[in-house]
Order: C-alpha cells, then structure tokens, then sequence
C-alpha cells in the first residue's frame, strides 16, 4: 500500500503507542481488502466494546498503552446488559464486571457513552458522501444506503484502530465502482400486498438478505414515503438474512433519486418479486400457532426512534397487556432519558413498559417473566433471538403482537 | 494414506502448523456457530453440527460476515479452544484480523491460506495436513507420512 505522510507518522510512534498499535492492524488489514492507500475518516462506531470473554477487555488494555486517544469522533455500540440495570438481563457476574471495564476502558481512550446500535438516531450524524468507519451490521447498512455516507464493514478490532488512527484503506464501499448496484429488485408496494406495512418492511429486508447476500441492490416499487425507521427495518433485515451493506431504494434513498442515477442500474440482473414471495419470508420467520402461550412484546432492535415511542404511545393508550406478560422496548440512553419524562409518554408508564437501554434484548436472555413465545415486528429479532436466548420467537405486525400481548396468546 | 498432495494457496496470515483436518461443507459463523467451551461447530443449522474445530486444520469457504467472529476467534485462542490454521475460499478479513491480534496478544499463531474452492473440497476430514504459509509460498500438504505428524 502507498503510504502518505500521516500514515508513516502514525505508524513510526509520532501519534503515540495506541495510534501506532492500530495502524500496524490496519495495515494487514488494507493489504487483504486490496486497498492501494489510506483515506481520512469523520467518525467511527465501535462495536469492539460488546463483551465476548476477556479477550476484548485484554484487547482494549492493549490499545491503551501510551495514553491514546480517538482522532474522529467516536460513539460506542450495544453491550451485553443495561449497564444501570444489569439485573433486567441474565449474564453472570464475572461477565457484568469484564464488561463494565471494557467501557471504562473505551471512555477513556475518548469513546462517547452512547452504548446504542442506532448511532444514527444521534444529533450528530455523518454527511452524504462522508467518509466514516462503522461497525455494527445495522449501523453500516442504515449509514451507507440512508444517508449517503460512505463506510466499509468494520466490525471487531478494526472500528476501535480505525478511531485511533483516523485513517481506513481505501477499499469497499469507500470507493465509487462498489456503491452500484448489480442486483434490481422491482417489489409491489405495500398497498399490493397483503401485509400490514411494518411487516411489509420487515419481510422486504428479509428477503432482500436471502436474496442479495452480500451484494449491492436497487429496489424499484417501494413507497416513495418510506421514512428513516422504515429504512432502519429494510437495513437491520437484509444485514442478517444476508451481509447486506447497502442497498438503494430508487425515488427514496439519497444515492437513488433515479434509477438513471445509478449507472449499473440499467446491467444490473433484474428480479421480479411478488406478494406471495415477501408474505413467505414473513412466514419463515414467524413459527408461531394460534392459542400458544406469549410471554412478551420486545420493541427496539435496532434500538427504538423518538418516532416510534410517540406511535407506540398511541397505540397502547386505553391498551393493557395480559397478566405476565411483558411489554420491552431496548433504545438509546439518550432516547430513553426524553421518554421517561415526556407528556405524551404517560400511556407507556400506565401500562408498564421496560424501558432497556445500552444493550439488546436480542442479545442475552433477559428478565421475562413467563414462559412462552416472544413476539415481535422486528425481523433481525425475530431472526437472532431464539439462537441467542433459547428463546422462540415471532415475527409479526406491530399491530398483531399488541392484540398478542393482550390476549395472552398467539391470535391470528 | 501414502501419497501426499501439496496444494499451493495466497498466504493471507504466516505461520506454519501440522494438525488433523476438519472441512466444513458450509460457511460458519464463529460468532453463534462455534463452541468457545469445547471448540465444536455449534450451529444446529450447519450441516457439520458437532465437528471439533478445536486443534485442527480448520478447512472451510468462509466465515459468513458476522464481525463478531474476530473477537470469538481471539477469544478461542485465550482458551485454547482455536484451531490450529484456517484454510479458506476468500480473503476473508474478519477471520485474518482475529488471528492477527490472536499473534499479538497472545502469541498463538493461527496461519491463514487461501486456497481455489476446487482446492479447498481435495481436503478432507480426518486426514492431516502440514500448512506453511509465508508470503513468498504458501500451501498446504495433505496426507503424506503419518508419523511426519507425530500422529497415529
């Protein structure tokens, strides 16, 4: 790799021992992907901090040496429990300590304690075509295809040295010929089909995963008003049915006003998805029999809007869930704080809501009360839970997991 | 097995290592797919549930993008639970940075090859294999003499 003035400065100590550790990992790193340089990056999303074993807290100790400091602004993803209310998620204690560490260790090296997947739910966010480094699957793809910033896929170990050294190779989706798409998917509107539309959001990323895989696809006959959490469905789906990173919803997404905006689009192979195909893929995700026992709603993966709560709060006023069952929403600190002590949120007090925060209830088995399958309208839920909980879950409309949770049961 | 049967890769992590082969008839994901406890494939969807990865010439397509895995890589060589090489299909560089810091850390040496996927299906299970993996060459010798590897 051709190496400018900065990157031999950080990697000759001149920055300190952290930079210098980072950019002797970024350097492999760059050579793999085929980079030919380096370029500047504006902020990065840590994901290195969810615990995993010792391992990231010995990683993060190692980064430390020499007083290091992140060059870009930097926020931290999820970790494994709300770090103010760690007995809401089940994780031992030798786990509960290791973790608290990681974070202290991260806030040090100058990390923002944001602890949420949805970073982009933050004042602060990147600008279309700014170069950023972040991890966390959901964050990636939400980055890249909603607001036109331009990040690879960082994940463990290269988001913190990305930070670090402010500096990333030059490959992926940082580069113009890997945004187009080589996959259009033309998709009825929801209108067309016989799902509810949050559901239709769902089963359209789910499919749009199984589908693209990895690969980069333009999707035509969407709504022209789908809006940001709508994205942040289509996003988090596509990133764990497949690795999707970015995607382009013509007439909708900033890269895609046209399809002629998009110069692949018009090579690009070319799939006709019908009604019948996203009702499967909301079928596949949802095992559920009608009269089984439900033992809760889970909202928030990825993590909750303010957008969401003022529906949600509309919803559920005048509503009461089942005896037992629980009602969870995972979200932000940030969001968290301006719910709690919101008006407009007095229905979500009255009927019990959990509110979780700095963490996922997707992520380790949480605090729930009763037996019996969880529901839920969030595909990447529906799709991670039961591997990682043991527990079964259910992919449905907003609107059927409250009759769910009314009822005590699964209803049609 | 008498004849052996050299394979010549892209070395993506050197080092040199000599273990029993395991090949995986599918992409995993270390993250929710391998046993940290006991170095097996956990992921009752891979069609090689059970497979005991742990000090073995790990032979696989890929690693199926999770980042996660680098950290459950590195987690693995902190316990000992890792594989001895990994043998992949692509540049995978979720698995190479796991073994990297694995070095760093820990001074586990974890060699990582690319081999051509027709390559990659000529190892198989139970066999051995020595992996030599330097910029310069990088292959991986399958079969040959048993007792080469110290193993009946």
């Amino acid at each position: 790799m051709f190496l400018d003035e900065i990157d031999k400065a950080l990697l000759g100590g001149e920055f300190g021992e952290s930079a210098r550790r980072a950019m002797r990992l970024l350097l492999p790193y760059g050579e793999i992907l085929g980079a030919q340089r380096f370029i500047d990056i504006a902020s990065a999303h840590i994901d290195s901090c969810l615990y995993h074993g010792r391992s990231g807290l010995d990683f993060v100790r190692y980064l430390q040496e020499g007083d290091g400091r992140v060059r870009v602004r930097t926020t931290l993803n999820v970790t494994a429990f709300d770090l103010e209310q760690p007995e809401l998620s089940r994780v031992p204690g030798e786990a509960v300590r290791i973790q608290r560490d990681m974070v202290d260790a991260y806030l040090s090296l100058g990390c923002l304690p944001t602890m949420t997947c949805a970073p982009y739910q933050q004042a602060q966010r990147p600008g279309f075509g700014e170069h950023v480094a972040w991890a966390e699957s959901n964050a990636i793809v939400f980055a890249n295809s909603a607001l036109g910033a331009r990040t690879d896929r960082y994940g463990d170990f290269t988001d913190i040295c990305a930070a670090l050294a402010g500096r990333v190779p030059a490959a992926g989706l940082h580069l113009d010929e890997n945004r187009l798409p080589v996959l259009l998917l033309d998709v009825p509107g929801p209108d067309e089909t016989d799902l509810e539309r949050d559901l239709y959001f769902a089963a359209l990323g789910y499919l749009l995963g199984e589908i693209a895989g990895s690969r980069v696809a333009a999707i035509t006959g969407a709504p022209l008003d789908t809006n940001e959490d709508e994205l942040k469905a289509i996003g988090a789906a596509a990133a764990s049915s497949g690795g999707v990173a970015l995607f382009h919803l013509v007439g909708v997404t900033p890269e895609a006003p046209t399809l002629a905006d998009l110069p692949g689009g018009s090579v690009a192979h070319r799939k006709r998805i019908s009604k019948i195909d996203l009702a499967a893929a909301a079928d596949r995700l949802c095992p559920a029999e009608v009269g089984e026992a439900v033992a809760a709603l889970c909202l928030g993966t990825p993590h909750f809007s303010l957008a969401e709560f003022r529906d949600l709060a509309g919803r559920v006023d005048g509503w009461q869930p089942a005896p037992g069952v629980d009602l969870i929403v995972s979200t932000s600190r940030t969001i968290a704080e301006q719910v709690r002590g919101a008006p407009w949120a007095a229905s979500l007090r009255s009927v019990g809501v959990t509110l979780i925060s700095d963490t996922c209830t997707y992520l380790v088995p949480t605090a729930i009360r009763s037996d019996g399958i969880i529901v839920t309208p969030s595909a990447k839920y529906a799709h991670y839970a039961h591997g990682n909980t043991g527990r079964r879950t259910a992919l449905m409309s907003l609107a059927r997991c409250l009759r769910c949770a009314a009822s005590g049961q699964v209803v049609p | 097995m008498s004849e052996s049967l050299i394979l010549h890769g892209e070395c993506l992590l050197p080092g040199e290592t000599s273990a029993p082969v395991v090949r995986l008839s599918a992409p995993l994901s270390l993250w929710g797919g391998f046993s940290l406890e006991d170095g097996t494939v956990c992921d009752v969807n891979h069609p090689d549930y059970g497979s005991r990865l742990a000090g073995r010439v790990l032979v696989m397509p890929g690693g199926r993008g999770s980042s996660s895995s680098s950290s459950v890589l590195l987690e693995s060589a902190r316990l000992g639970t890792h594989p001895r090489a990994l043998v992949l299909a692509g540049r995978d560089p979720i698995l190479v940075v796991g073994a990297l810091v694995a070095a760093e850390l820990y001074r586990v040496s974890i060699p990582v090859i690319r081999l051509s996927p027709g390559d990659l299906e000529r190892a198989s299970t139970g066999g051995f294999a020595r992996v030599f993996s330097r910029p310069e060459s990088a292959f991986i010798e399958l079969g040959g003499k048993n007792s080469e590897f110290g193993i009946k």
